[in-house]
């Protein structure tokens, strides 16, 4: 599972990185978890609000920094 | 009988696992107990809040002993009534709105703003700057969503513009410590440099000057996730949003009203009148010059404001200072050249710079 988590480096962005960490140690899968902080490679993907996670290259959220539990949800 | 499931088995049973994805019913407050918690909750807020000036006076005067009207006493009764009541309003100021932006997302606005020309579009987009949720490092992703939405250059700088430019913690701190007018026409002038500077952008046919890969992108097309909320849900948010706008700014409100304070106590009344008022007609472009490369939040620069005031700097050039603070930053202006090209920066900062000069000028010359 690649996990992508969209965010030019703020605050926001490395509390959703924690928080998606956490889902998947709590869940025990395996995903690697990659930081994509370059603006075109997000318009690429169709990520044009952050901080947003992206789970096999489908958009989960955008904008806001996801609960543990709704990535846990979308791990399953 | 009773076999027990294995983990993730998706049969029937419900015991095993927690119940499916939310149910809303139990987890949402009725409105019913959300207004009288909120009622009680205000009344309270409004009781301490009353009590505030007589506390501080009894502090300072009587518990301490000083002298009234001495430069220490004075000093420390600013500083112990200034604090909490800040403290207090931000708290719920950061809350209501917190709450009022879960109504407005990023991708809601950008959708609104798509379908609209020029003009209407920067007044909407100025409004909208207001109540959307906007952070200086979302700046860029939101800029892109906006180009490739086919929203208006100018249209998109009204935004933002206003975004970091009217700043609810600065609005309701100058509310707090300098009243409403002055709160009002930060409000004001900030929604008119924000709707006039993007609509001069916008007629200066800037598009050649983004980036190329920026121009390229409206053919793509972008994802929005829209989430069903309950109360339960905007209430949490606007908590979130005190625990960490509160959590974060708390230390440079005290920090501001201390110095506030000392200003208040020790410089003479005058002090700041020669270099910071009216007669002096290059404070207000010299106190744009000096803002831009400060960045600092909002909740700090208000107490400063205020003690500025209080010493007989001029409200405009004082109002441009702050204006200038906020609005533009060095910071903001680094990520945004990833999309745009310096000559475009430089307008934009030039075209803002004026503006706030011109209100500086303005409230110099009538007030």
């Amino acid at each position: 599972m690649v996990i992508q988590i969209c965010g030019p480096g703020c605050a926001a962005c490395d509390k959703t990185k924690e928080v998606v960490a956490a889902a998947v140690s709590a869940k025990g899968v395996g995903a690697a978890i990659i930081k994509v902080n370059d603006f075109q490679e997000m318009a690429k993907l169709g990520v044009f609000s952050t901080p947003a996670v992206v789970i096999n290259g489908v958009v989960k959220c955008v904008g806001r920094v996801p609960k543990q539990v709704e990535v846990e949800e979308w791990l399953d | 009988m009773e076999p027990i499931q294995p983990a993730g088995d998706n049969s029937g049973c419900n015991c095993t696992k927690p119940a499916a994805p939310h149910p809303v019913a139990q987890r949402g407050l009725s409105l019913f107990n959300i207004c009288i918690v909120g009622t009680l909750g205000l009344g309270l807020w409004s009781a301490v809040y009353a009590h505030l000036l007589p506390f501080s006076t009894y502090f300072a005067y009587s518990l301490l002993g000083l002298q009234q009207g001495s430069p220490l006493g004075d000093a420390v009764q600013f500083f112990v009534y200034d604090t909490p009541k800040v403290m207090l309003l931000l708290t719920l100021i950061v809350f209501v709105v917190g709450v009022l932006r879960s109504f407005f997302t990023q991708e809601r606005t950008r959708k609104y703003l798509a379908g609209k020309r020029e003009s209407a579009g920067n007044v909407m987009a100025a409004l909208l700057g207001i109540v959307t949720p906007f952070c200086s490092c979302s700046a860029v992703p939101l800029f892109l969503g906006f180009v490739q939405a086919g929203v208006p250059l100018g249209v998109t700088f009204s935004f933002l513009i206003a975004a970091p430019m009217i700043n609810e913690i600065a609005l309701v701190l100058l509310y707090g410590l300098l009243g409403w007018k002055i709160a009002a026409l930060y409000l004001g002038t900030g929604l008119l440099i924000a709707m006039a500077a993007g609509w001069v952008i916008g007629r200066l046919k800037l598009e050649g000057w983004m980036e190329d890969w920026v121009r390229e992108l409206r053919a793509g097309e972008s994802i929005v996730l829209e989430r069903q909320l309950t109360w339960t849900d905007r209430l949490e948010q606007g908590r979130d949003a005190v625990r960490d706008i509160v959590g974060k700014v708390w230390i440079y409100v005290i920090a501001g009203i201390a110095v506030g304070a000392a200003i208040h106590g020790y410089v003479p009344q005058d002090f700041m009148a020669a270099i910071m008022g009216k007669q002096a007609w290059w404070s207000v472009p010299a106190a744009v010059v000096v803002g831009i490369p400060m960045y600092s939040n909002a909740a700090g620069i208000v107490p400063v404001v205020e003690a500025l005031l209080g010493k007989g700097a001029a409200l405009g050039t004082v109002l441009a200072f702050m204006m200038s603070v906020i609005a533009l930053s060095l910071p903001e202006m680094i990520i945004l050249r990833k999309v745009l090209k310096p000559q475009l920066i430089a307008v934009f900062v030039f075209v803002v710079g004026s503006g706030i000069v011109c209100i500086g000028y303005l409230f110099n010359s009538i007030i």
